[in-house]
């Protein structure tokens, strides 16, 4: 039963990966069934069956170690004696961590919201016209591209050299300046606009995401609303603003929230296109930096504790936001 | 380390071990994949010099390291002779994460068998971490260290009085790359001493060029190449032995005799008429990548790049590196011609476990036996400071002048600072502060003020 | 917005909403005029030079970097470091190295890593849908105390980064002598996946129509029951939606793998060699244009052969609002 756990060859492997599958539907199965089974089961039987196995999994997977941060985070950077709260002074007090701060504040509200704009927008425009499929291909395309990989395409993007005799440009925005007869741009390198063009590169990748979502959720409009709309003489814009997007609102919370937590933890983008050089470090780079270059295991909790604390207004805005379609429901 | 490129190796090496029999031989990955190019080198092997570590048959040793393909290759290449003398598996992984990866793996008990650590920094930071993981180096090591390296390499796989790791590579770093057909036509002549140097800037300045170019962009790592730049420039001014209490945080960071050489670090690096050619002003330092940072040199926009042996494996196709070709490197001179720092680096073998097969393996890495194997499957980019490598079997001629140096008796080796330094400074502050010294302007006192104030505590 | 439910043969038969242009046979007359009114109305919004104008300043805004890359992939070392890609048409050097290199450069074949990443994200898709299906219908449709709160924790938990994971799961997956398989990173990838997907999931679910939930009851269904047959039908979409997603993190997932399966050559997936591409130093960054593209090409062919379930009724019943 040893290719149980090394399957070397690739028959091993796709065997593995059939039993792997094939197991957990037998055991979902039989949860299921028995609870459908037994005549008046308890409700909470019928509970534990259906969430029970999620949230053992988010329970050992996320909560363990979640918690296991929080307590890393009042411990030194080996994790072994208690420090109180020195790895938070150390945090806040860090040079220029307002930078940081900043820094994930300007990601986590123009990601969500630009990516999300954009998506819509593309998907309202694009939405039954003959090449849509096409259309909507182009823009999903950075989403295929993993975060390392758009680092190096946007890196080529924003390329500098010199304006000089016997230098070309091999980076294109810096191209298209210099057939404007404007002077080329370190991007990456000038404070504070570097951070823009760093935050364009998650915005890129986001749009498809939201537009992916959003077109679906366009597509389901019930046609009578519009009907009912274009009679009372509503076009273009007005339409949009008026019938599209209350009609998909609870799709744009889904999107916005969605995109602003993975955005909160992005660091690949910044780690492979500047390092956090040139103040455009983010809280989650930071801590990438403190507990696996510089094995501060303290710190590095310490600063994961933070990006907590900062999904807190989107939880509470979440949280309003099930309250009400409690309400109309 | 070695930074090859497999076309390169392809045509450096003999026939008997072509990369291209290799390569198409190892597709399967198995045990056997050494296949044709494995048999031709162990028909040359005399098995006699390993009959020390006895029947490993069925015995398997895991090894970790941060050198990938297509240097990977050359390394695993380098074990054939003692899997096929011993009987025993060598399982290499490498990852360009290792750094990150190894402390989880150690902390969740997880360790390889043996890890190459690319800094003696580190190795302290894993042996006060970890000491329970890390095995001090068995009785076979020690004496093949003692008998094979310098008092300075051992010491610096040396931790608390014990020796835990041994040197596997090396490289040097105190080069300045350059190109002899450039320098012919222009009648410049090769430096020898520092002053020559800045007086050979001015003249090309004169000249109308720009003479120097440099970058120290490297991802999450931005900022490493000025860091060497720094410490060379501390080997020159203040000398070895200040460094070597700089290094270990006997004297504070930002000392005055630092300080100076940071100023006069700034005098090239920092000089708009110096840099940055072909590349843009000052600030395109920090932006350029290291490894694009010397390519101007080709183009004749820029006339000096000082980078280390393996900058070798970055001019690409078609570019003759040699003393009478394309380019080439020339030592990074001294204050005076007798006065001769040489800085370099390298990584270590540090075990962790002590079964047999794994002290027979760690034995053969430290030994001239596996030095000389690599050597022969390397076509280029690949030295070590074992003396009992045979020159004869480097291939390339940059690869002879660093074994020359390194083995030179006046010259006066020390190894790269910032791998020695507490990670908080040797992979934080370090490279943090000298790109703001070199974007920003920071100015010299207050980058060095920054990075010591970063230095840890305990 | 309006609190109609939507009739329910719009989710039944998603082709109506978007037959488009009324082309499609067999639909009613009412419907089909709707629908060639929209077609129509859709067609002169499109035809607004606007409209199209932004469009496709939109579109070429988000292939041109791509597409740069695509370019660069092809052209040999020196070129691209000398010339913008832009340039290829006046100084066209082709050369397939990169290619060739990234895929065969490698002392392990290329199918390999290819094989591991299959198996690798097979099963890590369909466990976690699965599992957050179940828990979203849950706390989409069965009333129990804390649901709320219970939902609430689960959603937030998708902030959590995965690397403070790492180190506790790697030392229980070391004790149970599973560290370096299959199994870990399976076991692992469902686990982050889930906050995710039970968020996403449950708003499809919420969104459902109560009348279609309660007839069921009605009927005397079970949970299990009105699990199976009335809202897996009409979830397929989003289903098939989420699930693309989730093929997409987990194929281009480096971490995960690299932790728990290590990067030995018996489970390494492809974004491990991809990787390596970079060379030990960061020299060889040339082949990274083609690795990237090579490992794009399942993620894109995954979403094309899928994206019919996007269009159709993904967050169908949102217009409840």
């Amino acid at each position: 039963m040893d290719w149980l756990v090394n399957a070397d060859t690739t028959a091993e492997k796709l065997v593995l990966m059939l039993v792997a599958i094939g197991l957990f539907v037998l055991v979902m199965a039989v949860i299921l069934l028995g609870v459908d089974r037994v005549k008046r089961v308890p409700q909470w039987v019928v509970v534990v069956a259906f969430v029970g196995p999620a949230m053992a999994a988010i329970a050992f997977g996320l909560v363990y170690p979640g918690l296991r941060t929080i307590r890393d985070s009042f411990y030194d950077r080996t994790s072994s004696n208690p420090v109180g709260l020195d790895n938070y002074v150390a945090a806040f007090t860090q040079d220029a961590f307002q930078v940081v701060l900043r820094n994930t504040l300007l990601w986590v509200v123009l990601v969500p919201l630009l990516a999300t704009f954009v998506g819509l927008v593309y998907a309202v425009l694009v939405d039954r016209t003959r090449f849509e499929q096409f259309a909507k291909t182009l823009v999903f395309l950075p989403m295929a591209i993993s975060m390392v990989g758009a680092g190096i395409i946007w890196k080529f993007v924003y390329e500098y050299r010199p304006d000089q005799q016997g230098v070309a440009q091999i980076g294109l925005l810096n191209q298209l300046l210099v057939w404007l007869g404007i002077e080329p741009q370190q991007f990456l390198l000038n404070q504070p606009f570097n951070n823009f063009f760093l935050i364009a590169v998650m915005i890129w990748i986001q749009a498809g995401f939201a537009m992916t979502v959003l077109s679906a959720a366009i597509k389901a409009i019930p046609d009578d609303i519009i009907e009912a709309a274009r009679l009372d003489g509503l076009h273009g814009v007005g339409m949009f603003r008026y019938i599209t997007v209350p009609s998909i609102r609870p799709a744009l919370v889904v999107v916005v929230t969605t995109i602003a937590m993975g955005t909160l933890k992005v660091f690949d983008i910044v780690r492979t296109m500047t390092g956090g050089n040139f103040g455009t470090s983010v809280v989650a780079n930071e801590f990438y930096n403190q507990s696996f270059r510089i094995s501060n295991l303290g710190l590095g909790a310490a600063l994961a504790v933070i990006l907590f604390v900062l999904v807190i207004p989107l939880i509470v805005y979440n949280v309003r936001q099930l309250r009400l379609s409690e309400d109309i429901r | 380390m070695s930074s090859t490129r497999t076309r390169r190796t392809r045509a450096a090496l003999a026939g008997g071990l072509g990369l291209a029999l290799a390569l198409s031989a190892c597709s399967g990955g198995g045990d056997e994949g050494g296949g044709d190019g494995g048999g031709d080198a162990a028909a040359d092997v005399d098995c006699a010099a390993y009959e020390e570590y006895g029947d490993l048959s069925g015995k398997t040793v895991s090894v970790y390291a941060s050198i990938v393909e297509p240097e990977a290759k050359q390394q695993t290449d380098s074990y054939i002779p003692f899997e096929e003398c011993t009987g025993a598996t060598i399982e290499y992984e490498g990852s360009r994460e290792f750094e990150a990866q190894l402390p989880v793996r150690l902390r969740a008990g997880n360790p390889p068998d043996i890890a190459y650590i690319p800094q003696p920094g580190f190795l302290k930071s894993i042996v006060a971490d970890f000491p329970d993981s890390v095995v001090p180096a068995p009785e076979g090591v020690v004496a093949n260290a003692n008998e094979y390296y310098t008092e300075g390499w051992v010491n610096y796989g040396t931790v608390d009085g014990t020796l835990y790791a041994t040197p596997l590579g090396a490289n040097v770093k105190s080069f300045v790359w350059y190109s002899p057909s450039a320098f012919e036509s222009a009648g410049y002549e090769i430096p020898t001493t520092w002053d020559d140097l800045i007086s050979l800037s001015e003249q090309i300045v004169e000249d109308g060029g720009i003479p120097w170019c440099a970058g120290i962009g490297s991802g999450e790592a931005t900022g490493w190449p000025a860091t060497d730049f720094l410490e060379d420039v501390v080997l020159r001014t203040a000398g070895p032995e200040v460094y070597d209490q700089w290094v270990n945080h006997e004297i504070p960071f930002d000392d005055p005799q630092i300080v100076e050489a940071l100023g006069t670090a700034g005098e090239i690096l920092k000089n708009p008429e110096f840099v940055n050619g072909g590349l843009g002003d000052v600030t395109s330092i920090a932006s350029t990548e290291w490894v694009d940072a010397g390519l101007p040199i080709l183009d004749g926009t820029c006339w000096m790049h000082r980078a280390a042996n393996f900058y070798q494996a970055n001019w690409g196709e078609g570019v003759t590196v040699a003393e009478d070709g394309d380019v080439f490197a020339f030592y990074l001179p001294g204050e005076s011609e007798d006065d001769k720092p040489l800085l370099g680096g390298g990584e270590f073998v540090t075990a962790f476990a002590d079964r047999p097969e794994v002290a027979a393996f760690h034995a053969y890495l430290s030994s001239p036996e596996w030095a000389n194997a690599k050597a022969e499957v390397t076509g280029q980019g690949w030295i070590s400071a074992n003396s009992g490598l045979d020159p004869e079997l480097l291939q390339s001629p940059i690869d002879q002048l660093s074994f020359d140096l390194l083995t030179d008796e006046s010259y006066t080796f020390r190894f790269d600072g910032s791998d020695q330094m507490p990670g908080a400074v040797g992979t934080g502050a370090f490279w943090t502060e000298l790109t703001a010294w070199i974007a920003n302007d920071k100015a010299d006192d207050q980058v060095l003020a920054d990075i010591e104030a970063a230095w840890p505590a305990s | 917005m309006t609190t109609t439910p939507l009739p329910p043969q719009s989710f039944v038969t998603p082709e109506a909403g978007e037959a488009g242009g009324g082309k499609a046979p067999g639909l009613g007359g009412r419907k089909l005029s709707r629908a060639e009114k929209r077609a129509i109305a859709a067609a002169g919004r499109l035809s607004s030079p606007w409209a199209s104008g932004i469009a496709i300043i939109l579109a070429v805004l988000w292939t041109i970097p791509t597409f740069g890359l695509l370019v660069t992939s092809f052209r040999p070392q020196q070129e691209i470091r000398g010339s913008g890609w832009w340039t290829f048409p006046t100084n066209p050097a082709v050369t397939l190295e990169n290619y060739t290199q990234a895929l065969f450069g490698s002392s392990t074949g290329f199918a390999t890593y290819f094989v591991n990443s299959v198996v690798i994200t097979l099963p890590a898709v369909v466990i976690p849908i699965s599992l957050a299906l179940l828990a979203a219908y849950a706390f989409a449709w069965i009333e129990f105390r804390g649901r709320d709160i219970l939902f609430v924790a689960v959603f937030a938990l998708q902030v959590v980064p995965i690397q403070v994971t790492l180190i506790p799961l790697l030392s229980r997956y070391v004790d149970w002598g599973l560290a370096g398989s299959f199994w870990t990173v399976w076991l692992s990838h469902s686990m982050f996946a889930l906050p995710l997907a039970i968020f996403l999931l449950h708003n499809f679910m919420k969104d459902v129509p109560p009348s279609l939930v309660e007839a069921a009851r009605m009927d005397g269904a079970g949970h299990v029951k009105i699990f199976f047959q009335v809202l897996l039908p009409l979830l397929t979409p989003a289903i098939a939606s989420f699930a693309i997603f989730q093929f997409l993190w987990v194929w281009n997932d480096l971490l995960v793998s690299l932790t728990f399966a290590g990067g030995s050559t018996d489970v390494a997936p492809l974004t491990v060699r991809v990787a390596e591409l970079a060379g030990s130093r960061g020299s060889q960054w040339h082949l990274l244009s083609a690795g990237a593209f090579i490992s794009m090409v399942v993620p894109l062919i995954v979403f094309l052969s899928l994206q019919r379930f996007f269009v159709r009724g993904l967050l169908a019943g949102s217009v409840k609002g």
